[in-house]
């Protein structure tokens, strides 16, 4: 499959992340946290994303671009391993 | 419930996933070629993508919101479906099915029968199989449908445009009858396998700060033991000797054989819905590999699911309480939250249950309210989530109903176009035709999904009633398997006279038997009552012991009067005449093997710490 799924859905959480925390630099110290015991939940919660989309998306980044330059390898070696 | 005040961020959340998932769909219909891509995925995936789709398959909303009600319900000894009903299993297909599902290049789980048995145990299958899978993905559409009702999501919206709320449910159901519909008609298998990915992401995302958050706010696991209404909520094994000793109300002999076997193996070595994930994969070590990598998430799953259930019931029941702070001018502002009566008649954050129709609280025979289950990990979302978060923890449930959805979609255009439409209706097209077929059977899955989603509000019943179906006609199936794949003098006739057998099995002891306390009729004891089980899980688990011994014994029975197939066609789909998987290319530590060992001595080690 040519579409790396690490590429899209790192792209997601990074956006999310993103989004919750500025929402979560902008809100601090507001009421809405009384229910999360006065923890900013979205600021932590959003940098925790950041990496963890960002992380992603770079992986599937170069797993793509390796499966591209090992593209016309890969059929060879494919009929190879049959053969074992 | 608590009013749902959602902001324009957790819409942009919501959207932002809607996006994507139909994006995904959009980028990879252009590598929908041919009918194998489309149903089989290519056969091209990465096993750790097809591992995490295959828990995340079962992972659906109703496991999510039922392991979170059983949590609060019964404590830590609901991780038994998870550590002894599962885990056991998915070695087990691992290791020791998969060689066979994925090297007889059978395209379906029916057709995996066919080639072993004959083409009546497959018609059978295959049949039975179609049917559950719509009906299941139609109880997902409705429960969402429900939930989204339930939490006043859309309220606020709908009465600013001035609409009936009574439409909500609607929109419910058809929201996520395009959405489903379009990534499916687009991407196919890959599509669903992507966002089940996409899910499990989701469900740690939104589920694992809850967790945080609610563990804080009881006082870590010390203050967690300290508010459960009994100390053995936090024990998955005490009182498990006798079935009147621990809450689930079954014995380890009736658990271990009923749940930790016959179901467990059932479901997860049978059932096409997972299958289909693992036979996704590129080379035949890869579908090994895939169960057992969903092993190792599954084991830790409970601390993610059932864990939000134990916390909701730990915390404080809301009381009336007035917050005072200090708003951007300046000035003090005191807030009084009232909660509702129905929050204040709960235990913990879970509410009171009422009545659907009347609206009042139910009450039990001693005039206690009864507790709303099911909305256990729902109110710890809004309790303890500011807007925002709240916005992820939402999508990840909104998540998982669709993926859960999805999962059975795509087992049902598969095993419709391969196994019922090719087979009988239309042989020897091309296989653009099939292909087309596929899409237009997504289309028809879903149709008969939304019926199924409309049929539940008007007959009150009918889930349960479906569900109960399902039990009987499952319930026999992993016999068939087991002795398909490990005795070669099995035979068509065996199989199938054996499987009617095993269900009639089912449906006859559950005719004769009830649970304590229960009235004759669906929960059993219609024909006549000869045996009280203490509780319907025990009724359940020794259902499925008699329907499996009753498919063992006349599978063997009936075969040894036949004539089995001669051994140069059972190459490849019985064990004693399958050359065994070459491994020698690798070294030993990534052998399926030692993984599964790994994972044998966790999930020992699991259920002695938790003992």
């Amino acid at each position: 499959m040519n579409l790396d799924l690490r590429i899209p859905m790192g792209l997601m959480f990074t956006l999310v992340g993103l989004i919750l925390t500025i929402f979560g630099m902008v809100t601090q110290g507001s009421p809405i946290y009384a229910r999360s015991l006065g923890i900013d939940a979205n600021l932590y919660w959003g940098l925790v994303l950041l990496v963890f989309g960002g992380t992603m998306y770079l992986l599937g980044r170069r797993g793509q671009r390796r499966a591209e330059r090992e593209a016309p390898k890969s059929v060879s070696s494919g009929t190879v391993r049959r053969g074992h | 419930m608590t009013h749902t005040n959602l902001t324009y961020v957790d819409w942009i959340i919501m959207l932002l996933y809607f996006v994507f998932v139909l994006g995904i769909g959009f980028a990879l219909k252009r590598f929908m070629k041919t009918s194998k891509d489309f149903f089989q995925a290519g056969r091209a995936l990465p096993a750790w993508i097809c591992g995490l789709a295959f828990i995340s398959a079962n992972l659906g909303a109703q496991e999510v919101i039922g392991m979170g009600a059983s949590g609060a319900k019964y404590g830590i000894a609901t991780s038994h479906f998870y550590w002894i009903g599962a885990i056991p299993a998915m070695i087990f297909v691992g290791i020791f099915m998969m060689p066979f599902y994925y090297g007889s290049k059978a395209r379906s789980v029916p057709e995996f029968l066919r080639l072993r048995f004959d083409e009546k145990t497959r018609a059978l299958n295959a049949c039975s199989f179609a049917v559950m899978t719509v009906f299941s993905s139609g109880i997902s559409m409705y429960a969402m449908a429900r939930l989204i009702q339930t939490l006043h999501v859309f309220d606020y919206i709908f009465l600013s445009a001035g609409l009936p709320l009574g439409w909500i449910f609607h929109l419910s159901i058809i929201l996520s009858a395009i959405i489903v519909l379009g990534y499916i008609f687009l991407g196919g298998l890959t599509s669903a396998i992507y966002n089940e990915v996409l899910q499990f992401f989701l469900i740690i995302a939104g589920f694992l700060p809850l967790v945080l958050i609610g563990l804080k706010s009881v006082g870590g696991w010390q203050g967690l033991k300290a508010s459960m209404p009994n100390p053995s909520y936090l024990h998955s094994w005490q009182g498990m000797a006798h079935a009147n000793t621990n809450p689930l109300g079954v014995e380890w002999f009736g658990l271990a054989m009923g749940l930790g076997f016959v179901l467990s193996f059932g479901y997860w070595c049978t059932d096409f819905l997972v299958i289909q994930t693992a036979m996704a994969t590129d080379t035949q070590e890869n579908a090994r590999r895939v169960p057992l990598i969903a092993a190792i998430p599954k084991m830790f799953f409970p601390f993610l699911v059932i864990l939000p259930g134990l916390l909701a019931i730990g915390a404080a029941t809301p009381k009336i309480t007035t917050v005072q702070h200090t708003d951007a001018s300046g000035a003090i502002v005191r807030e009084t939250s009232i909660p509702t009566e129905v929050e204040l008649k709960g235990q913990g954050l879970v509410p009171a249950k009422t009545d659907p129709i009347t609206g009042k609280i139910v009450l039990d025979a001693s005039g206690k309210p009864l507790l709303d289950y099911d909305l256990a990990i729902p109110s710890m979302l809004l309790h303890y989530f500011p807007t925002g978060i709240l916005g992820l923890g939402l999508t990840a449930l909104l998540a998982s109903f669709m993926s859960g959805m999805a999962g059975n979609v795509t087992a049902f255009n598969t095993v419709w176009t391969y196994d019922l439409y090719q087979s009988y209706i239309h042989k020897g097209a091309s296989d653009t035709h099939y292909l087309a077929m596929g899409r237009w059977a997504t289309v028809g899955g879903i149709l008969l999904s939304m019926a199924t989603a409309y049929a539940a509000t008007g007959f009150n019943n009918i889930m349960d009633t479906l569900q109960l179906v399902f039990s009987f006609v499952n319930a026999p199936l992993f016999a068939t398997f087991l002795l398909g794949m490990f005795w070669k003098r099995a035979t068509g006739n065996g199989a199938f006279i054996g499987l009617i057998s095993g269900t009639v099995a089912a449906v006859v002891h559950h005719g004769l038997t009830l649970p304590i306390e229960a009235h004759p009729g669906l929960h059993g004891g219609w024909i006549a009552i000869v045996h009280h089980y203490p509780s319907d899980m025990a009724q359940n688990f020794w259902t499925a012991i008699w329907a499996f011994s009753t498919n063992f014994v006349v599978t063997i029975v009936v075969s040894l009067f036949g004539q089995p197939k001669p051994e140069s066609e059972l190459v490849g789909l019985v064990h004693s005449l399958t050359p065994k998987p070459e491994l020698g290319h690798l070294p030993w530590w990534r052998r399926p093997e030692a993984l599964a060992v790994v994972l044998l001595v966790m999930v020992v080690a699991l259920n002695v710490i938790f003992r």
